[in-house]
């Protein structure tokens, strides 16, 4: 049913219809709409069969879920930033334990300073975890995910992390086709677990393993992951069977033939990057796209036969890995077959900073012109950092940095968009 | 020959008396048909309390569900010598997710239960006193606060012993661990409130809260069957001496667990819906130095000669202990 609905309603009602059992939810912005939604749902009685618990934590959100999930129940919960940080060891042991749990990540950054406004350093931070990270580019797409994510979890006993862009996704109103319960019901089975607690055939889940077994057992957690790319596909196209519509898959080419300049990029700001790569398109410029909607795991020989033709990239990223540069540029940079190509790692929209067309542009066309460096900051005031570094060479008690660079600024809501 | 009531303790042995009680009073662990739950083989050292107090824990729970339970385990040495890959010593139903959420992994398996209509299947949680009292706290005290279906055990041994023996909130004043080493003008722990959770978790106003001590099973298995017998949060915290940790002899863990109980160190009582309804009486009362004195921990305590300062205090906190919930037998005057 095609409505108008804000993108965290969207994700719920699409959570709701995979019949999901257990769900626990600790507030966060941006998180929060989708849990009250669901939270209302079950108290309502329109989500049945479902256990909505409040708990005291993100920690305990995801320990509930480990639990949950380890008794046999499809489980569900959301967080963002710090939350996703102050779970992280439950993160972790949900892959180890091969529990097929299903989280948003509503994308925001990761203080100090505090922020709650989005990039992607929350979600790069569990890159290595074990979970499988699959991006929306828009509301529609975020919705369609979860429904993918239940089934590609569920058939490989892995958890799924489904990041949709915190605000500029979960808060925007968009037109949304939300599934009938029987298109859901047709394209996802029942959980059939593969290890349940269960006194009719008792196990023991979580024992110590040492270093006899423990590479094997990584080894393994590795292996399901190559498996889920042979997967998605698949899933993609069966998706589009019965929902008829593209969503998900491992990766979004636009505009790719004969692009020698390629933009790669995740999320919500690939429909700017498309907008901007089309008005360069109309002026003549042999520039794609390449939205990673699976990141994890990487689709190395994917990116590798799709990027065959670039003779630049720009990777286009909302995370910053503090001293490196690029996150993602790095995973691309592996997957080149010309190595020697040029990779230009451009860090924007850090904090919820807004990525512009005209900012875009000059950076795009720095690239074709040759003169982008290898790393830059899109739109960084220079001149606020070296104030700040100034000062601190000058006086010793120089005072907190965020402080320094906003008294700088003077007023800086203003100063956004 | 005058007629003769049967007692569970004879007096000076404290031998259980099972053989001269009916099948049905008999203790579980004397029951041909005990599940084990906590096999034999798996590698807890000698003299374990903490083996000893999950062995007549889960069996007892075991019993009193029809077999019909599932076990969250919290890292530590209960988890480590359980199941040393590929090796398993639990014959029931059981996970170990980490350190410091099994209250909350164990609310998650109780909700999937309840979600499937398994009402039946009852979840018991449990883990030392680092994984209760510290780290697990946070998931512990939610736990209670929903009032989830779950009934958690601590098996305090009062110190970190799987890491090698820390300091833990649980930790007694004056006690040496690795962490508050037995030097200075105040060795050892020091002296503090504590962190007292049997009167934590009565705070949270859940149905059932009891300590135990492994130098009374026959209390410890009643405990446990009266737990199963409420729906809600529940709480045992049980007394578990660790040779390892508090430098005493392995044969010597009832004898030292039992002086903990006569001292008035641990008390042992049950409450129920925040009102307590039993407590374990006094029998013999001792002063704390015997229960001090046989613990390495406590050796600077009276070397080069007693510190009788600080044995006052502890004394004090035991009398305080005996004061506030009537330890002492009463006798006829």
């Amino acid at each position: 049913m095609l409505t108008q609905t804000e993108g965290s309603h969207a994700v719920a009602e699409a959570v709701a219809r995979c019949r999901p059992e257990v769900i626990c939810a600790y507030p966060i912005s941006p998180q929060t709409h989708i849990v009250e939604g669901l939270g209302s749902m079950v108290k309502s009685g329109a989500l049945a069969n479902c256990e909505f618990i409040n708990v005291e934590s993100e920690f305990a959100a995801m320990s509930v879920a480990i639990g949950a999930s380890a008794a046999g129940a499809r489980a569900y919960t959301a967080t963002a930033s710090q939350g996703l940080l102050f779970m992280a060891e439950a993160v972790f042991n949900a892959a180890g334990l091969g529990l097929p749990i299903v989280m948003t990540v509503a994308n925001r950054a990761i203080g100090a300073p505090i922020n709650i406004w989005n990039d992607h350093t929350d979600a790069m931070s569990q890159r290595d975890c074990g979970w499988i990270q699959l991006f929306a580019e828009d509301n529609q797409e975020a919705l369609d995910l979860h429904i993918q994510a239940f089934r590609l979890g569920e058939e490989l006993s892995l958890p799924v992390m489904v990041c949709m862009d915190g605000f500029i996704l979960t808060h925007a109103y968009e037109r949304v086709d939300i599934p009938e319960q029987a298109q859901v019901d047709a394209y996802l089975p029942r959980y059939e677990p593969r290890q349940v607690l269960d006194p009719a055939e008792p196990v023991s889940i979580g024992a110590m393993v040492g270093p006899e077994a423990f590479m094997e057992v990584r080894y393994l957690a590795h292996a399901k992951q190559m498996q889920a790319l042979e997967l998605i596909p698949g899933y993609a196209e069966e998706f589009r069977a019965v929902f008829g519509r593209n969503s998900g898959g491992l990766l979004h080419p636009y505009r790719m033939e004969d692009a020698d300049t390629v933009v790669v990029a995740l999320g919500s700001v690939l429909g700017t990057v498309k907008d901007t790569v089309d008005e360069m398109r109309d002026k003549g410029a042999r520039i794609g796209v390449l939205g990673i909607t699976c990141f994890r795991p990487w689709p190395h020989a994917a990116v590798r036969a799709a990027l065959a033709g670039a003779k630049r990239v720009v990777v286009l990223e909302k995370s910053l890995a503090v001293g490196l540069g690029g996150i993602v540029s790095s995973n691309v940079h592996n997957s080149l077959a010309a190595p020697e190509t040029p990779v230009h790692t451009v860090i924007a929209g850090l904090g919820g900073r807004t990525i512009t067309r005209a900012s875009l542009h000059k950076a795009f066309g720095r690239a074709i012109s040759g003169k982008l460096e290898a790393l830059s900051f899109l739109d960084l005031d220079r001149a606020a950092v070296d104030r700040v570094l100034v000062r601190e060479r000058e006086v010793r008690r120089s005072g907190p940095i965020a402080e320094a660079v906003l008294r700088d600024m003077g007023a800086p809501g203003a100063r956004i968009g | 020959m005058a007629f003769q009531p049967v007692k569970f303790y004879q007096t000076g042995t404290f031998t259980v008396g099972n053989r001269l009680l009916p099948d049905a009073e008999r203790s579980v662990q004397a029951n041909m048909r005990r599940t084990n739950s906590l096999n034999s083989g798996h590698r807890a050292c000698q003299g374990c309390g903490e083996a000893l107090g999950a062995r007549y824990a889960i069996d007892t729970a075991m019993h009193a569900t029809n077999n019909q339970m599932v076990a969250a385990n919290a890292t530590g040495c209960l988890e480590v010598f359980s199941t040393p890959y590929p090796e398993t010593s639990w014959q029931i139903p059981w996970i170990h997710s980490l350190f410091g959420n099994t209250a909350a992994v164990a609310t998650g398996i109780a909700a999937a239960l309840r979600v499937k209509g398994r009402t039946d299947v009852r979840v018991v949680a449990q883990g030392g006193d680092g994984g209760t009292t510290d780290i697990g706290f946070g998931c512990l005290s939610g736990m209670f606060e929903r009032n989830d279906d779950v009934l958690y055990i601590c098996y305090d041994n009062e110190a970190y012993m799987n890491t090698g023996v820390q300091r833990s909130s649980a930790t007694p004043a004056a006690a040496r661990t690795a962490t508050t080493p037995a030097v200075g003008p105040e060795p050892g722990n020091t002296f503090g409130q504590g962190k007292n959770l049997p009167a934590i978790a009565i705070a949270h106003g859940i149905p059932y809260v009891a300590t135990a001590s492994v130098a009374e099973l026959r209390d410890l298995e009643a405990k446990v069957r009266r737990a199963m017998e409420f729906r809600g949060a529940r709480y045992i915290h049980i007394c578990v001496p660790c040779p390892l940790g508090w430098g005493h002899a392995p044969h010597d863990t009832i004898r030292i667990a039992r002086l903990a109980k006569e001292t008035g160190i641990f008390p042992v009582y049950e409450v129920e819906y925040g009102e307590v309804v039993s407590v374990s009486k006094i029998r013999h009362p001792v002063p704390v130095e015997e229960y001090l004195r046989p613990q390495k921990r406590f050796a600077h305590l009276f070397s080069p000669e007693p510190h009788k300062a600080v044995l006052a205090q502890v004394q004090a906190m035991a009398d305080h202990n005996i004061r506030k919930f009537n330890l002492l037998e009463e006798r006829a005057r």
